[in-house]
């Protein structure tokens, strides 16, 4: 087995922002029945974190756990634990009615780092990224420009990305060309 | 003649003079000015010509309503026609040009259509250019085009770069005058999130020039005040140079801000377009002055009273050394009193109302200026310029009284509220009497999601021309839109004013001379006589009399012309102008850039171009790219000295012969698991699914519920509750929100999740007889024909990969599909092409693929289908189950239409000459249809040169088809006689399998 490669190799850009390929990262989609306290147990047991309410994002860099849809979660770790975390799960909730993929290689993380984080990406996404109205801890599935996209935000403004493997050239270019040092909007 | 005052204006900076140019010339003007007012103080009054008389135009306004002023505005890659001049800030090194003229802007050539204006009257080109038919095409149309026409299309590609961005508010206050003011500071201090937008360059709109007091301070005091207090409070965001174009549904507005157009060099973005979502929108928009519809009122010299004094007061430019003032109101005697207050003359003021006793008219008569009451203009006179005015009593017939020199006409003919940010999402306007306009009716507002009024039109925009009233309209608007209690408005004062007299034409009983010389809409040429001529030929609808004549119909959408061209249609045909109507107002209020629609989507980012992982080799080893859907994917691999076709062949005759490479990461891949996946697929699919064991693959059609084919591919058993259906690229996300469509709304019962994996691997076709020694080669799992059989999958290790590898064949040889993660895609592919060295593996595209699946017989999502075919059109009634209750589409597939034999079916079709048939092509049958056309039989779905075979293979629907064997049918061509091809099996290669089964 090589290294698994991210299509960025890399990649990182300095302007309004800060942007940086985050490299192959760990991804697993999990469905299942979230409002059944067996299927919140479970996860539990297995990942160490809780279930995470509508549009919320739960866990620390070395897990977290995000809710895509109401019967779909996307458990975030390192690439190389996924594989493993992904038969964890899938034993933990094999009693139920539940679906656990390994999606490591489906998307790519991108950073996006700085003051202007939010500016940045509201010339992007029609989502309200306003700090009221997207504080840290939630994810929004939305787009950005013509692709699908998922993003969040930390407790210092900064924000993930994260976008399908296929469009990852794409979205670093539309962000590139949004964090241009001679675009601020100064909005936020 | 204009020029500039030694001191004054408010807006300029002296001490910055600026170089431009207007027609090859250079000029002076200052900071601060717009191109409109540097021209002016250059004495530069003609600036353009008109659309479809060439007659001479002049700067008439001082904002975004300008009519005439259009500019061809820069040079090579950044030149844009139809600029406005009174919106254009000055900049040094600005190169403008004049429109529509030809030699020169001074000497027109196409004036001579003014002097045959009257063979030229509304609907001329309907009436004479339509009889001969053809004239229309090869005379007429290419020298009207010629003649007719304002700026030159942009020839180079634009370099600079545009925006988009969102933002989210409680209250959208359009407009920064005093009105907006009020209303967004009473909005935010109720702790509203606030956006406050302003078309031009600074805050305070008309009423910093008019004067006022707001607050016991003068306008321009309070302005700033409140300006202050706005960029204080954090909950509000204040943009200038930023126009709302639209309202939409839902609260969605669209702002267009220019921040690099006065500076053309600048990097960044130059226009941003704001895409709001606000829960009310305050439309605080002002209103726009009227001209008075007078003989010549269309000639340079002859402005809106408004911008007289606005050019006088923000810019020190004076439009003429004597200015006459003509009115039917007070508002016009402002202007007297600003050029009086700036020390120039002023010939007289021609009030067409019998009296006033307003404060205004009392302050001009003590200024000593001479007032003419009952008076209108008969005709303005000049050619290039106004000299002189022949006075009139308004309600005679024109007889000319007296005639007053002078070089300038300020006229006022009343103010319309700007009503469209109201209008543009369906609310309604009422006729106000009193002051001659249509305003915001508020009982039909436009209304929002929950029923309730999203528009809140403020100040003058809501029919509020007094000081007093705009401001405490305003300030409750803003209120109202925040949902808050207005609390104490800001108190104004205005001076007293006698009543305005509307008057639609000057004189009133104009003879029909006059009224052919009375200008509606300056830009597109349209005279009161034209709407006349409309009315009399039986025009009724507005709507139509507007397309009829072209009124309102310029770059300008009627800012000017719009009422006094309804006032003119209702007098004609004795209506009151209520029960005309008006037209509809729609967006953009003014014009936005393409570049700012665009935003970011240009050059490399323009559309998103999806990528394999194997991508770059592709691209470094000669791939000739074919898009399919978003995806870029290899239609063949040039090598030196071949061409597309050459190497096609090349791929197809070494795939045959040793082995190929096919990149297949493409095709979706959507895993299927629960309870009730069995029994979901067998609905899915119109194969039983269900039976299938693990380990093993199916072949599957789909259709729709419709009964239609709607796509194809291999499932693979993963195991007892879990499936893996391959999908055709096109239908990977399709075919998803398919599954997921049915499961959500009709089997939300069922135990079924899915999970699209398309993303997740790289897959690669190995293909040839050469396929498993390549695959041997690498070493790892048993792939034997013991250990997997054709139709077989198995989970292993390849050369160290983990992979997935189904003995899957869509070519007709031994074949193997190997799923790697993708981020091993690439490492994986040059294992392959590095083991398969020795056996001469190569690459092969999309068109090799094709043409060997064609060669088969097998179907081909997109060619075969068009989504009129179903599966038993194709002979594919083995893959449809008999045994299985129900699958969607089996109930529409027993509609008799679907039912009957007279379908045309599929065969395989081969020429007696051995060329391929045309694509596309049609069966000719006997006789011809109520059209005269020949009828048809059949069609061509696929064709193409077989280089395994050596000759065209081609595969058809043809009605009765499959029971007319060795039947040779005529197609057609697109050029030549038809082409001959005879009904054969659709399988031309290899029709037991020996090659696959090995």
């Amino acid at each position: 087995m090589s290294d698994a490669v991210s299509p960025l190799d890399g990649a990182s850009f300095d302007g309004l922002v800060k942007l940086r390929d985050m490299g192959p990262t760990g991804m697993l989609t999990v469905r299942g029945t979230l409002d059944d306290t067996k299927f919140g147990a479970a996860l539990l047991k297995a990942t160490g974190v809780e279930l995470p309410g509508k549009l919320r994002i739960l866990g620390t860099a070395d897990m977290r756990i995000a809710w895509m849809s109401p019967d779909e979660l996307l458990v975030i770790c390192p690439y190389a634990q996924a594989a493993k975390m992904s038969r964890a799960l899938s034993d933990a909730l094999s009693d139920q009615h539940a679906l656990v993929v390994n999606v490591s290689d489906t998307r790519v993380a991108l950073s996006v780092e700085g003051a202007a984080t939010r500016e940045v990406l509201a010339k992007l996404t029609p989502v309200d990224v306003a700090p009221d109205a997207m504080p840290a801890g939630t994810i929004r599935r939305t787009r950005l420009a013509q692709v699908p996209a998922a993003f969040w935000f930390d407790a210092d403004g900064n924000a993930t990305v994260i976008a399908f493997r296929s469009v990852a050239a794409y979205v670093f270019d539309l962000l590139q060309s949004a964090a241009h040092p001679d675009s601020a909007v100064a909005y936020f | 003649m204009s020029f500039r005052l030694p001191s004054g204006g408010r807006l300029i900076d002296r001490d910055k003079q600026i170089t431009f140019q207007f027609n090859d010339k250079y000029l002076k003007g200052y900071q601060g000015d717009t191109l409109a007012s540097a021209l002016l103080a250059n004495d530069r009054m003609l600036v353009g010509r008109s659309f479809k008389y060439h007659r001479p135009r002049g700067i008439v306004a001082s904002g975004a309503e300008e009519p005439n002023a259009l500019m061809n505005l820069g040079k090579s890659d950044r030149f844009e026609p139809n600029q406005r001049a009174t919106v254009t800030q000055l900049y040094d090194g600005l190169y403008a040009r004049s429109q529509n003229h030809w030699p020169s802007l001074e000497f027109d050539i196409g004036w001579i259509n003014n002097l045959l204006s009257s063979f030229l009257p509304a609907g001329f080109y309907y009436k004479m250019f339509i009889h001969p038919r053809h004239a229309w095409k090869y005379i007429f149309e290419p020298f009207i085009r010629h003649s007719a026409g304002l700026g030159a299309a942009p020839t180079k590609p634009d370099p600079d770069t545009y925006e988009h961005f969102y933002a989210h508010t409680d209250v959208l206050v359009a407009g920064g005058g005093v009105a907006g003011l009020a209303a967004a500071r009473s909005a935010a201090r109720s702790g509203a999130q606030v956006i406050l937008v302003e078309q031009s360059s600074h805050w305070g709109g008309r009423a910093v020039v008019d004067g006022g007091e707001i607050d016991g301070k003068t306008a321009s005091e309070w302005v700033a005040d409140t300006i202050a207090e706005l960029e204080a409070m954090e909950n509000v965001h204040l943009r200038r140079d930023c126009a709302v174009a639209g309202v939409y549904d839902h609260g969605y507005v669209l702002g267009y801000e220019r921040l690099g157009d006065a500076a053309p060099q600048a990097t960044g973005p130059r226009h941003r377009l704001w895409r709001i979502r606000a829960k009310r929108i305050v439309a605080a928009t002002g209103a726009i002055e009227r001209p008075l519809s007078f003989a010549g009122n269309d000639l340079p010299g002859v402005m809106l009273a408004g911008a007289v004094r606005d050019y006088a007061a923000n810019y020190g430019v004076i439009a003429g050394k004597s200015t006459l003032v003509v009115t039917n109101n007070d508002d016009g005697y402002l202007t007297a009193l600003e050029l009086v207050r700036s020390g120039q003359g002023v010939a007289a003021i021609l009030d067409a109302r019998d009296a006033s006793d307003g404060a205004l008219v009392k302050e001009a008569k003590a200024a000593g200026i001479k007032i003419q009451f009952g008076r209108g203009i008969a005709k303005a006179k000049g050619v290039n310029r106004v000299h002189s005015v022949a006075v009139c009593k308004q309600s005679g017939d024109g007889t000319v009284l007296s005639d007053i020199p002078c070089d300038a006409v300020a006229m006022s003919g009343g103010w319309s509220p700007v009503v469209h940010l109201w209008s543009h999402c369906g609310g309604k306007l009422i006729w106000d009497d009193k002051g001659a306009f249509f305003r915001p009716d508020h009982s039909r507002p436009p209304t929002d999601q929950d029923g309730a009024a999203f528009v809140v039109p403020a100040g003058a925009a809501d029919g509020h021309f007094m000081l007093d009233a705009l401001i405490e309209n305003a300030h409750e608007a803003g209120a109202k839109a925040a949902g808050a209690e207005p609390g104490k408005a800001p108190a104004a004062f205005a001076p007293k004013t006698g009543p305005l007299a509307p008057v639609w034409q000057m004189p009133e009983g104009a003879r029909a001379t006059l009224k052919r010389k009375t200008w509606l809409d300056f830009q597109n040429d349209v005279k009161v006589s034209d709407v006349e001529l409309a009315a009399q030929e039986g025009y009724q609808s507005v709507e139509h009399t507007k397309r009829y004549t072209t009124l309102g119909m310029a770059t300008d959408q009627g800012k000017l012309s719009n009422i006094n061209g309804l006032a003119a249609l209702s007098h004609a045909l004795g209506a009151a102008i209520p029960d005309v109507g008006t037209t509809t107002f729609r967006p953009p209020y003014t014009p936005v850039s393409m570049g700012a629609l665009a935003g970011e989507a240009r050059g490399p980012i323009f559309q998103p171009i999806r990528r394999t992982a194997m991508h770059d080799w592709h691209q470094e080893n000669g791939a000739h790219w074919e898009p399919v859907g978003h995806w870029r994917r290899p239609y063949c691999f040039r090598r030196k000295g071949e061409n597309v076709e050459t190497a096609v062949v090349r791929e197809v005759k070494n795939t045959r012969q040793s082995v190929g490479l096919l990149d297949a990461s493409t095709l979706g891949k959507i895993i299927v698991k629960g309870p009730d996946a069995g029994r979901f697929l067998d609905m899915m699919y119109t194969n039983m699914m269900s039976t299938l064991k693990p380990g093993r693959c199916r072949y599957g059609l789909m259709c729709s519920e419709t009964g239609f084919l709607i796509d194809d591919g291999v499932v693979a058993r993963l195991d007892e509750d879990s499936f893996l259906c391959h999908t055709t690229t096109g239908g990977a996300d399709r075919i998803h929100a398919h599954m997921e469509e049915w499961l959500q709304t009709e089997w939300w019962d069922w135990q079924v999740y899915t999970a699209n994996l398309t993303e997740q691997f790289a897959q690669i076709a190995v293909v040839g007889p050469k396929a498993r020694a390549t695959l041997e080669k690498l070493g790892g799992m048993d792939i034997s024909a013991e250990a997997l059989p054709f139709m077989a999958w198995a989970d292993g290790n390849i050369g160290g990969f983990e992979a997935r590898v189904f003995r899957i064949s869509f070519s007709g040889e031994l074949s193997y599909e190997l799923a790697v993660p993708a981020g091993q895609g690439r490492a994986f592919w040059d294992a392959l092409l590095e083991a398969g060295g020795e056996f001469g593996i190569a690459p092969y595209g999309t068109e090799a693929l094709h043409i060997m699946r064609a060669e088969k017989g097998f179907i081909m999502i997109g060619d075969e289908t068009d989504g009129t075919v179903i599966p038993q059109d194709l002979g594919l009634h083995w893959a449809i189950s008999k045994k299985k209750d129900d699958y969607l589409g089996k109930r529409a597939q027993a509609r008799s239409h679907m039912a009957s034999n007279e379908r045309w079916q599929l065969v395989g079709l081969e020429t007696d000459d051995g060329k391929p048939l045309e694509d596309g092509a049609y069966a000719i049958d006997k006789g011809v249809n109520g059209n005269g056309q020949a009828n048809v039989q059949g069609r061509v779905t696929s064709t193409y040169h077989s280089p395994t075979l050596g000759r065209g293979i081609a595969m058809g629907l043809v009605r009765h088809g499959p029971d007319r064997m060795g039947e040779v049918l005529q197609f057609t061509t697109t050029a030549g006689p038809p082409q001959l091809a005879r009904i054969v099996s659709p399988v031309f290669f290899d029709p037991e399998g020996e090659k696959q089964n090995v």
